[in-house]
């Protein structure tokens, strides 16, 4: 009996953590806790070694004339060879504008949607039709890239229901100008009702009594949104707005790809789509590898920048 | 409550909540248009779609656009290998997030900081598309279901979500089952895990939606068209506007092949998105809860 109370407590209360452990304590922890290591954690480390790390390692590429024979490691160095070619290319501007266009106007047209939406829904005190409204605006969330593309091309073809409506035949899918509203526009009606669900949870959480007091004060609904619902959902704003702003660069491949058409090109390649290209189809592994190491590098400076303002607007708490 | 929210409503405020409804409404109604034309479309015969759109006209409807597209193989090769890989790489990723989130939870845990560096590195930084797509072609997992599932099976994010709900539950479970001498193991799988069925349930969901309608993935690691997962299928039908050839071999005329493939990617859509748009309400709670853990730790 006292041995298995012992264990007990070598399972589950804790030595003395942080540094103040000494070797030999971190060293007879994981020899009682060896589970935790073998069983619980290999799997995700073996993992994230394998299909993380080591083609991290491989962004070696970048500085290499790829052969498939002598391997990653075996193949000559060829410097910043391809660095140079990407930038001096007279595409590189056009693709990291667009690139970046795209998703900083969809956070700016896209981000404040979902917060109205929410501020809208929380006014409506009957349960039934605000649940009703809710399923129905979350519903296009589950459609997949491909259908939403798909349907995206169809209403706007020539003879689509767009120009059948308005009585003219644009080519809306060929126009470079079209592209990025076209790309937006579908990100808001797919995307839009299932972000406000965590504003409308919030306020669900937070309002009621203050809402009450507002109203006794006398307040209208401009200035309980202003003073009481507003000030319930601010933090997540931020962090969502933070959120968002630090992955401007992760902008997805799938859906600008699968609303690409040879003729809207010049709006619609974006770094991704490049890298794949030039990657897989053309077969240019060193190129394509380097373009796609600038694109990564590009995110996690802003990333850190986003970072570094947050510290300083929120009293030296990071993300 | 709900009585005296409304006697006290004066004229402005009257004003603003209409133009607020009316802006719900128009949103709402902007959802639901394009998503009922779709399926009213999906039954019209080719012609009359070509000519006029929607009739609404239901004794002129036809089920010739489903005949054809459920008659189609290739559309059920693509939903079997969706199902086949939605399913296997939800249960090995809800497996290997979920036991990697238990050790991460203790605070105790030697080494914790390095790990969780190691893991969270990988949230912002990767090889990206060749390096990566050599590895698994080194590992001669292309062409096969390991390509679709093992890469992004483990998801640090969710093993974020794990661990913040396994913090919640009280640490006197494990000091209860220590007294019984249970190992970390034989309490993870007979007491933990019970305790925990909503999280995992949440996360299972999240993986298999992800994965069901991604298409990146397949796209460059599958070349085999018996190995493609639906969305592959969806997408030679629906943006590279080649109908599967079955579907409208049997047609003479060019003009009357282009009205019937433009019917069958309406009927297309419904088939393929009706699974989950039906299926997704009875789920949305353990959505929801998913969402509320993840705020919390934001």
């Amino acid at each position: 009996m006292e041995e298995i109370v012992k264990k007990a407590k070598q399972a589950t209360v804790p030595a003395k953590s942080g540094p103040s452990r000494s070797a030999a304590g971190k060293l007879r922890y994981i020899k009682t806790n060896w589970q935790l290591y073998v069983i619980f954690l290999l799997p995700a480390l073996l993992l994230t070694i394998i299909f993380k790390y080591v083609p991290m390692g491989g962004v070696l590429l970048a500085f290499k004339d790829y052969s498939a024979i002598q391997g990653v490691l075996g193949s000559p160095w060829v410097g910043l060879k391809y660095f140079k070619r990407f930038l001096s290319s007279p595409d590189f501007m056009s693709y990291l504008l667009n690139t970046l266009k795209v998703s900083l106007y969809g956070l700016l047209w896209g981000f404040p949607v979902p917060v109205i939406l929410a501020l809208l829904l929380n006014r409506i005190r009957q349960k039934g039709i605000k649940k009703n409204i809710q399923l129905l605006i979350y519903a296009p969330n589950f459609i997949s890239v491909i259908v939403l593309c798909g349907m995206v091309r169809i209403f706007l073809s020539p003879v689509g229901p767009l120009n059948q409506l308005m009585g003219t035949e644009y080519n809306f899918m060929t126009m470079p100008e079209a592209f990025r509203t076209i790309y937006i526009a579908s990100g808001i009606w797919q995307g839009a009702g299932w972000a406000s669900i965590l504003y409308t949870a919030a306020l669900a959480n937070a309002s009621q009594e203050l809402t009450e007091a507002a109203v006794i004060d006398g307040a209208n609904i401009f200035q309980q949104i202003k003073n009481v619902d507003l000030p319930a959902i601010k933090n997540i704003i931020v962090i969502q707005f933070i959120l968002q702003a630090g992955n401007l660069m992760s902008i997805g491949f799938e859906k600008a790809y699968a609303l690409q058409t040879d003729l809207n090109l010049p709006a619609s390649e974006i770094l991704p789509t490049y890298v794949y290209k030039m990657g897989l189809l053309n077969g240019d592994y060193g190129f394509s590898t380097a373009v796609g190491l600038f694109n990564s590098v590009i995110n996690v400076i802003l990333l850190l920048f986003v970072n570094k303002v947050v510290e300083k607007l929120n009293d030296g708490q990071g993300l | 409550m709900k009585t005296t929210k409304f006697r006290r409503l004066s004229a402005t405020d009257k004003t603003i909540l209409s133009t607020g409804y009316l802006l719900l409404a128009v949103f709402v109604l902007l959802i639901v248009v394009p998503l009922c034309y779709v399926i009213i479309a999906s039954f019209m015969d080719p012609t009359t779609l070509n000519n006029q759109g929607i009739s609404l006209d239901i004794s002129k409807w036809t089920l010739m656009g489903y005949q054809r597209v459920l008659s189609n193989n290739m559309i059920w090769v693509g939903f079997g290998n969706a199902i086949l890989y939605s399913v296997s790489f939800t249960f090995v990723s809800v497996f290997v997030t979920v036991l990697a989130a238990y050790p991460m939870s203790k605070r105790d845990l030697v080494g914790k900081n390095l790990f969780n560096t190691l893991f969270i590195i990988t949230m912002f930084f990767n090889g990206g598309l060749i390096p990566t797509y050599l590895v698994i072609s080194n590992l001669n997992m292309l062409d096969t279901i390991w390509a679709i599932i093992l890469p992004n099976a483990f998801n640090v994010w969710n093993m974020i979500l794990a661990r913040t709900y396994y913090q919640s539950i009280p640490d006197e479970l494990r000091e209860a089952s220590a007294v019984d001498g249970a190992s970390d193991v034989v309490h993870f799988f007979k007491i933990l895990t019970p305790v925990c069925k909503p999280i995992i349930a949440v996360l299972a969901l999240y993986q298999f939606v992800a994965l069901w309608n991604s298409y990146f993935d397949a796209m460059i690691y599958l070349n085999d068209a018996m190995k493609q997962p639906l969305q592959l299928v969806l997408r030679s039908i629906l943006i590279q506007n080649t109908p599967e050839a079955g579907m409208i071999a049997d047609i003479q005329s060019r003009a009357e092949m282009a009205k019937l493939a433009e019917l069958l990617k309406y009927s297309t859509i419904v088939v393929s998105s009706l699974p989950l748009l039906v299926m997704y309400p009875f789920f949305q709670k353990y959505f929801d809860k998913g969402i509320m853990v993840g705020s919390v730790k934001g």
